[in-house]
């Protein structure tokens, strides 16, 4: 874990879940695996509290427990995975995607299991029948099944899954020999399990509740107590339901790719890449390569009925998508009036280096832009070459090119002539590696996110008062108007916020949108980068 | 190459043709300082994206981070202690225990070492009598000594319904220390005699040396 990351971790835990859970987090993210009893010597927490915490984190799947060195009889390990709290970065876009699939019963469906960490169906199903209910208007409310419908339609296509069944961890009982503890190094992944994806029977039938405002207290404890005895009547107790990350990602780089040939080339062809990947969803592994080999005859039964193109236009635009440079499609044959594939990890890596051509372009000029290009498809370059190919005059090309070094943007490589390494006999060749490059960006992304949570941090902190003074107005408003005040009344109290102080929330307010909107915008490169990075890796 | 060192003056070790710059030329300025904390931008950062799309995302983000302050999930450190302790402190609820856990996991799903033995909350009228109890036993011990030294008339009066309430207290306090998981009922059924029997008013007003001497007369 980079310092980075783990500063960005800390910050995502503290804002979602207290100082308390930051500290024991970020501990362990540093000591790698630890017990509890040294956790909670180390930072001096007392135990109930680093309990509290772990019991949290492992709740959110952000945290696993293993055997530890001495093995099932030793004392329970503890260790974090990171990724998934860097998840918690991309929580709106997970959410946002849902609805746009799944409607607004999909989208809250998302939302409850994100929040929750893991949820069991019957569970979940009341909660967003309830919350439907409570938004739609007085005398409507939402039927169960609707909800039982959106939450299979999600698991079928895989975007939620079962939680891993755990061996039990009970150290002092009999069976602990018999059901080992997973081993702390290989953790067991969802998708080992067949059950994976299979609905439980749940007997579930009625209609979301309404709660009403006066009798929230009371409600709310009844509604506990009737939870505890429900679970056991519904059957699927349990069986607990996680957001499927993996499957969400293999989403966004449809989409990534879809749109970039969209913008490359025309809207037809982004159409036809579409349908060959949506095709291959459910066929190809989430490592693969490229997906599977489609004939030019399904892909035509396959496009959507809007698209009433002809057979040899089809054949035309995909001979252009092979031809393209950026490689998206590819022809693995000649059967089935040709086979097509999707280049998955080429389209990843050309997605990721134009990410990198747009940031130098964007810090430091097109000239800059156009030199870093020229090394990466040259690879090696002299400074007189890059000059002559780049057509910049010489000295702006020397201060570009020790620019882009000296933000290691661009390496050197040394190629000696004789074996002691005379600088007057060395050749010294420029070079961008794309993948150190991209692993380079993604640290400076992190690093970005970091500095804009402690900035939008800082600008509340700076505000504190008077946000505070504009929440407690905003009480003593909608209480007013419960109750039936007049409208003096309400302009009197309004008052009470002068303008300059208006002015001030405004843009404070303005301010802190601009952040978060930047933070969802560099989330995006992370991800690119990220997966990027990822296919590049040998698969687990 | 050693003897070549001190001969001609401006010689550089490298080929000054292959990085273009001419004898003349100033070498670059050596930095002194580090790098500033901020540095002037050339070029102007482009604009964020905008768009329905990003406008809900904005608002869905905010709402989470809102809506997670809220949850039970949310950790949030006791307040440190004060110098003094206040009155006030007894009767804020704000106070998170750490000795119970507000949401209920599978804990077949986790560690047995971290599930957290659950007290069962009392009511909080049963509370203050409880914790009052134990000071005033301790009270009642320290003027039995000091009344034992005084008149002998006013020691028998009040060892008598002293001795009564220490016994029953003893009891409560032997029955409280060891399990906390009693019922409330029962202890309440301990209790309910001693409630009604001795009213904290007589309590208080007997505590005090000066005020006891005048209340038995």
């Amino acid at each position: 874990m980079t310092a980075q990351e783990v500063r960005l971790c800390g910050l995502l835990l503290q804002e979602h879940f207290g100082d308390v859970v930051e500290k024991v987090g970020t501990h362990l993210i540093r000591s790698g695996v630890l017990t509890l009893r040294a956790l909670a010597h180390e930072t001096k927490l007392p135990l109930d509290l680093v309990k509290k915490s772990l019991c949290v984190l492992m709740q959110h799947g952000m945290c696993a427990f293993g055997a530890g060195r001495r093995g099932p009889a030793g004392p329970v390990e503890y260790h974090i995975i990171c990724e998934h709290i860097l998840h918690m970065l991309r929580y709106p876009r997970y959410i946002y995607t849902a609805k746009s699939l799944y409607g607004d019963t999909g989208e809250l469906i998302v939302e409850e299991i994100l929040q929750r960490g893991q949820m069991t169906m019957s569970s979940t199903v009341k909660t967003v029948a309830d919350r439907l209910t409570h938004n739609m208007p007085e005398g409507q409310s939402m039927d169960y099944s609707e909800v039982v419908s959106a939450f299979s339609r999600l698991v079928e296509t895989h975007f939620l899954q079962r939680c891993p069944p755990m061996a039990s961890a009970g150290s002092s009982s009999s069976e602990a020999v018999n059901t080992p503890l997973p081993v702390v190094t290989q953790p067991t992944k969802p998708e080992d399990h067949p059950e994976c994806y299979r609905l439980p029977y749940i007997n579930l039938t009625g209609q979301g509740k309404r709660r009403r405002s006066s009798e929230d207290g009371e409600a709310e404890q009844r509604a506990a107590k009737k939870t505890k005895t429900d679970n056991s009547e519904r059957g699927d107790e349990g069986i607990y339901w996680q957001v499927n990350f993996q499957r969400f990602h293999l989403h966004f780089r449809d989409q990534a790719i879809i749109s970039a040939v969209s913008c490359k080339l025309d809207q037809t062809s982004s159409e036809i890449v579409r349908t060959m990947l949506r095709m291959s969803e459910v066929t190809t592994p989430a490592h693969a390569a490229f997906t599977q080999a489609l004939s030019a005859n399904e892909i035509f039964r396959a496009l959507p009925f809007s698209y009433n193109i002809a057979r040899p236009i089809l054949d035309q635009y995909l001979t252009l998508l092979v031809n393209d440079p950026m490689e998206f499609v590819g022809r693995t044959g000649d059967s089935g009036g040709g086979m097509y594939v999707v280049n998955l990890h080429r389209a990843l890596a050309n997605l990721a280096r134009a990410t990198l051509e747009s940031v130098v372009q964007e810090r430091f000029g097109s000239r800059s832009a156009r030199i870093f290009r020229l090394l990466l498809r040259k690879r090696h370059l002299e400074q007189k070459q890059v000059e002559d190919f780049a057509m910049v005059p010489a000295k702006e090309a020397k201060d570009m090119l020790y620019t882009l070094l000296s933000e290691n943007l661009v390496q050197l490589q040394e190629i000696p002539k004789t074996p002691d390494y005379a600088p007057s006999r060395t050749f010294y060749l420029y070079t961008v590696n794309q993948l150190p490059t991209a692993r380079l960006l993604l640290q400076h992304c992190y690093k970005t996110v970091g500095n804009l949570i402690e900035r939008r941090l800082y600008e509340t902190k700076e505000n504190k008062r008077l946000l505070e003074k504009s929440q407690q107005i905003e009480a003593i408003l909608a209480s007013l108007q419960a109750t039936g005040a007049e409208a003096a009344q309400l302009t009197e109290v309004e008052e009470m916020i002068t303008a300059p102080e208006r002015q001030q929330l405004e843009s404070l307010q303005h301010h802190i949108n601009k952040l978060d909107s930047s933070e969802n915008q560099v989330d995006e490169t992370i991800f690119l980068l990220e997966s990027y990075i990822n296919s590049t890796q040998a698969p687990p | 190459m050693a003897g070549n060192r001190g001969r001609g003056r401006s010689q550089f070790t490298f080929n000054v043709d292959t990085l273009r710059f001419g004898r003349g030329d100033s070498l670059p300025t050596s930095a002194h300082t580090p790098s500033p904390l901020f540095p002037p931008m050339q070029f102007r950062p482009v604009p964020l994206h905008t768009g329905e799309e990003v406008d809900y995302m904005l608002a869905l983000k905010q709402e989470l981070r809102a809506s997670s302050k809220n949850l039970p999930f949310h950790i949030k450190a006791a307040r440190t202690k004060t110098d003094v302790a206040r009155y006030s402190d007894k009767y804020q609820n704000g106070e998170p225990k750490y000795n119970c856990i507000e949401w209920s996991p599978d804990w077949s799903r986790m560690p047995k070492e971290l599930c957290i033995k659950v007290q069962k909350t009392r009511k909080t009228g049963a509370k203050p009598q409880l914790t009052q109890k134990p000071k005033v036993a301790a009270r009642k011990e320290e003027v039995l000594q000091k009344l034992e030294t005084l008149e002998k008339r006013e020691q028998e009066q009040h060892s008598e319904e002293e001795e009564d309430e220490e016994k029953k207290k003893q009891n409560e306090e032997e029955e409280e220390e060891p399990d906390e998981d009693y019922d409330e009922e029962e202890l309440e059924d301990e209790t309910d005699y001693i409630i009604s029997y001795f009213d904290n008013g007589e309590d208080f007003g007997a505590d005090s040396d000066d005020n006891m001497d005048e209340a038995v007369c």
